[in-house]
């Protein structure tokens, strides 16, 4: 039975649970309802929590464990003999579930009959032109083996599917039953059914931790399977990214390292000063009228997505350059995607990230500080530079520590200006490449994740979630740290 | 010596508030150049913006409006319905190869008609003018209506890119000297026929409304798959940020005791807004699709994906809206007899909505214009040229996504597409406003002061 009917079919037995609770308790307090504990939807309420939950809790569960235990079941039927030389368990298994899939097919579309499909020998026909026909194309020849496995992962499948509709309705219906039977006017419905909805709120606000967790899992064991089959040291320690399919690749990330913090500082040198500048005018020396119409159009650079900033790099600040330092003007630059492109772009992205928090946190100084800077005679710059400035710095360090954390992060538009070619240099207009960019090329297209040469992009996207987390932690740890208390 | 008396000597240092020393000088100079930084910072800041929006309205306007010819095609009988039967099934045997010759012979004739002076000899020389596509979409008509074969029908074909691009002054005579796929002589034709107004430029809803198409027609190429792939995105964030975002922002702001475990999850929440977006992409590819076995390129995955992204946005937001509703409130219920959940449910987030919805629709904006994700999960090199057939088919057949759809055409060689991708990024731009101003109105309209 597929999964969408039996939840389906729960659902409506909830619905069936809510209306028969609810008539049970009004009959049960014979028609008075003061003299029930909770109003009656309540009690309809708490049959269906009690159908839905665990008939939802074990259908999950079993839908996350039926194909492992399937799996097991099948590998244990292929001998050693059954891979042959330079494959592996992963490639038969794969044959094993495509075979199984192209003899459901073959059953559905009528090709061959339920019986046969259980029986069938590799002697007797053709299995690979049925399937074939039945549209799925397996690639080498079908061992008997392969078949025996395929048939029994067919079995155990169906065995498996029947046996979760029975548990998974079998369940609703026991849970609908107790519930019933609780009811009567001195339940506590209401409580019980509080009780479910906490639950699924403390449920839902989990949810972070399960992201961070599943973040931190896909990241830990994809790396960890990269390190068994690349050597972590020629990882952390060559200075050569030349990744080849084919096999022979150099893994060093310090090209991309280097292309990230080159890419980042140039960010970070167009978007700090205009955005701290631009932050000092707005809160000090703006009046109302010009900061309620600068502040937003700043920030609307904030708003406009990354694959904008993206092209915008690749088609009008690439080509721009390339015409001043390219080889009709200073010959510094070979092509428009440079290091300098994504660093000007992402510098332009940048402002108002800097600005808008560096506004906020300048806004948070006392005016007690100001006043008594302008009554020593400090002229208003004097006052920002000596009082309000060194105030607010370890808030501005924060900011700018988060823009970078931000700039390490970006992807778009490094993917899109900052070239491919992974080399040291520092020239600013030569093409360089960045950690979230490999990831992206590294990921794209092929889908196997058993060559080094995808897995790489785990590796990669670890240091990149450690440095952007390591850059956050930092700023948080420095704001809380030398934030001065003034009231 | 307890009184300073002036013993002589030099005179006394000219400070005062009439004259108006060096030194003095020198700091006013120094704070009104101090404040001319600022106006420059903010000048740059705004000078970017322009710059930006400028070239992205200078360049991609062009792609809403696109070249057609129009040729009033005989529809011949011997090569389209040989048996006369005019049996769609059977007229459905002749291909787009069937098609082609009518519609370049039809130009042929308007060309001599015209009599433009030309080196061609006939219709097949001219076949470079008229778009890849136009054979098909001559063969969807008669297909649909088959008695009209043996008639001459005008149609609106589409023009060749190229020829576009020379209306458009994208191309000119010396670009497409190494062009195999137009000739200057083609291009003398061109102006023959557009004053004739046979060629003439018209607002191309299929820009809008199509589907991509192959990398040599760039013409052809259209938004309207990807959409949808984008809607069906959004529809699976706003069904799963909302009501999970809600919820555990409830049982923070409303219920959470204040022990290690509820700090753990602000923490964790703090700290993913600030996550890469692309590490999010990872978590989609290794949870839906290596683990979980989803198909790639689906907008389920997509969705999933900028779901968990968007959740720290929307659950930040709603916090701060279930916290301006004042404490009163929630007394008031309690102290009538509702439960603390009756009194939440009731009477604080109904007051909440508002502020909830805003900052929902902000972070679908910002899910909606998201890119680097969606690389990842396979929704870029996906060629979207057909419409999903149905809601289930939305969700889980490949498809692209607006940003995705950009960054392919970006990517492409051909620098039509460069124009496309442009006018891409108006539309995504003008749906990312409308949100806003939503947004905006929403607030304006209902939001409350305590």
């Amino acid at each position: 039975m597929p999964v969408l009917w039996l939840i389906l079919i729960v659902l409506a037995l909830a619905v069936a649970g809510y209306v028969a609770g609810r008539a049970r308790a009004i009959s049960g307090a014979g028609d008075d309802r003061r003299a029930l504990h909770s109003l009656p939807s309540y009690y309809g309420w708490n049959v269906a929590m009690k159908v839905m939950v665990p008939a939802f809790l074990v259908l999950i569960v079993w839908l996350i464990a039926q194909p492992f235990i399937v799996n097991t079941k099948a590998t244990s039927l292929l001998p050693e003999s059954a891979i042959p030389e330079g494959s592996t368990l992963g490639l038969v298994m794969s044959d094993v579930r495509r075979v199984a899939d192209g003899l459901d097919l073959s059953v559905a579309q009528g090709l061959l009959s339920a019986g046969d499909a259980a029986t069938l020998t590799v002697g007797g026909s053709d299995i690979r032109a049925m399937l074939g026909s039945a549209g799925v194309a397996v690639g080498t020849e079908i061992t008997p083996e392969v078949l025996a496995a395929a048939q029994s992962y067919r079995s155990t499948n169906a065995t498996g599917d029947l046996l979760r509709s029975i548990v998974v309705i079998g369940l609703g219906l026991i849970g609908g039953a107790l519930a019933l039977a609780q009811t009567n006017p001195d339940f506590r419905a209401r409580n019980a059914v509080e009780r479910g909805i906490r639950a699924i709120l403390v449920g839902a606000a989990s949810l972070a931790i399960l992201t961070t967790i599943g973040i931190v899992l896909s990241l830990v064991f994809n790396t960890i399977e990269f390190f068994r089959i690349y050597p972590a040291s020629e990882f952390f320690g060559s200075f050569t990214w030349s990744p080849s399919f084919g096999g022979g690749s150099q893994l060093g990330i310090w090209p991309l390292l280097w292309g990230t913090l080159y890419i980042s500082l140039i960010a970070l040198l167009v978007s700090v000063p205009i955005g701290l500048f631009a932050a000092v005018y707005l809160s000090e020396y703006a009046g109302p009228k010009f900061r309620a119409v600068a502040k937003p159009a700043l920030e609307l650079l904030a708003g406009i997505p990354t694959i904008v900033y993206g092209l915008f790099a690749l088609l009008t600040v690439g080509p721009l350059l390339l015409s001043v330092f390219g080889r009709d003007g200073l010959g510094w630059m070979q092509a428009g995607t440079a290091v300098m492109t994504a660093g000007l772009v992402m510098g332009i992205m940048l402002i108002p990230f800097v600005s808008s928090l560096s506004d906020d946190i300048i806004n948070a100084v006392p005016q007690s500080l100001r006043d008594g800077s302008y009554g020593l005679g400090a002229t208003k710059s004097e006052t920002i530079k000596q009082v309000i400035l060194p105030a607010a710095l370890p808030g501005i360090v924060g900011a700018i520590l988060l823009a970078a954390s931000r700039a390490i992060g970006e992807t778009m538009i490094v993917v899109m200006g900052a070239g491919a070619a992974a080399r040291l240099s520092l020239n600013p207009f030569d093409a360089m490449t960045t950690v979230t960019a490999k990831i992206v090329s590294q990921l794209t297209g092929d889908a196997d994740f058993a060559s080094p040469e995808a897995l790489v992009a785990f590796a990669l996207g670890m240091t990149l979630f450690v440095m952007t987390l390591g850059l956050n932690v930092f700023a948080l740890f420095i704001v809380r740290k030398y934030r001065e208390q003034y009231d | 010596m307890t009184d300073a008396t002036y013993t002589g000597g030099k005179e006394p240092a000219k400070h005062g508030l009439l004259t108006v020393d060096a030194r003095t000088k020198k700091r006013n100079a120094s704070e009104k150049r101090f404040r001319l930084y600022g106006l420059a910072a903010i000048g740059a800041g705004v000078f970017f913006l322009v710059v930006l929006l400028g070239s992205i309205l200078a360049n991609g306007i062009g792609a809403f409006q696109q070249t057609f010819i129009e040729v009033p095609v005989y529809l011949e009988e011997a090569k389209l319905d040989k048996t006369g039967n005019r049996d769609p099934a059977e007229m459905a045997k002749v291909s787009t190869f069937g098609y082609s010759p009518l519609i370049q012979n039809s130009l042929w004739k308007v060309i001599v008609d015209s009599g433009a002076q030309t080196e061609f000899e006939d219709g097949g020389d001219v076949k470079q003018m008229i778009s890849a596509s136009a054979a098909a979409k001559v063969r969807d008509w008669v297909l649909a209506n088959p008695d009209r074969v043996g008639e001459t029908v005008d149609f609106q074909i589409l023009a060749s890119s190229r020829v576009d691009g020379y209306l458009k002054g994208r191309v000119s005579r010396e670009s497409i000297a190494q062009d195999k796929n137009i000739d200057a002589a083609h291009l003398d034709l061109v102006d023959v026929l557009r004053a004739g107004g046979t060629i003439h430029k018209s607002f191309n809803w299929e820009f809008i409304t199509g589907a991509d198409a192959s990398e040599s027609r760039a013409e052809q190429a259209g938004l309207g798959v990807s959409m949808l792939g984008s809607l069906f995105m959004m529809i699976t964030v706003l069904l799963l940020a909302l009501p999970i975002g809600v919820a555990a922002s409830i049982y923070l702001e409303e219920f959470a005791p204040t022990n290690r475990f509820t700090d753990f999850i602000e923490v964790n929440i703090s700290n993913l807004a600030a996550v890469p977006s692309i590490v999010f992409g990872i978590l989609g590819l290794a949870a839906f699709i290596q683990f979980a076995h989803l198909p790639q390129s689906a907008p389920l995955v997509g969705g999933l994906t900028l779901t968990l992204m968007t959740l720290p946005t929307i659950v930040i937001s709603t916090r701060a809206a279930l916290k301006a509703v004042p404490p009163s409130i929630r007394d008031a219920a309690l102290g009538v007899g509702a439960s603390k959940m009756q009194a939440t449910f009731h009477h604080v987030l109904p007051l909440a909505m508002p502020g909830i919805l805003t900052g929902t629709i902000i972070g679908l904006a910002q899910a909606l214009g998201e890119t680097a994700p969606l690389l990842l999960i396979g929704m870029v090199g996906y060629i979207a040229t057909n419409y999903p057939e149905g809601v289930f088919s939305g969700f889980l057949s490949p498809n692209s996504a607006m940003p995705a759809q950009i960054y392919e055409w970006a990517k492409r060689a051909d620098p039509a597409y460069y124009e496309r991708a442009w006018g891409g990024i108006i539309v995504l731009l003008l749906f990312l406003l409308a949100m806003n101003l939503i947004a905006i109105v929403l607030r304006r309209k209902f939001e409350r002061r305590w």
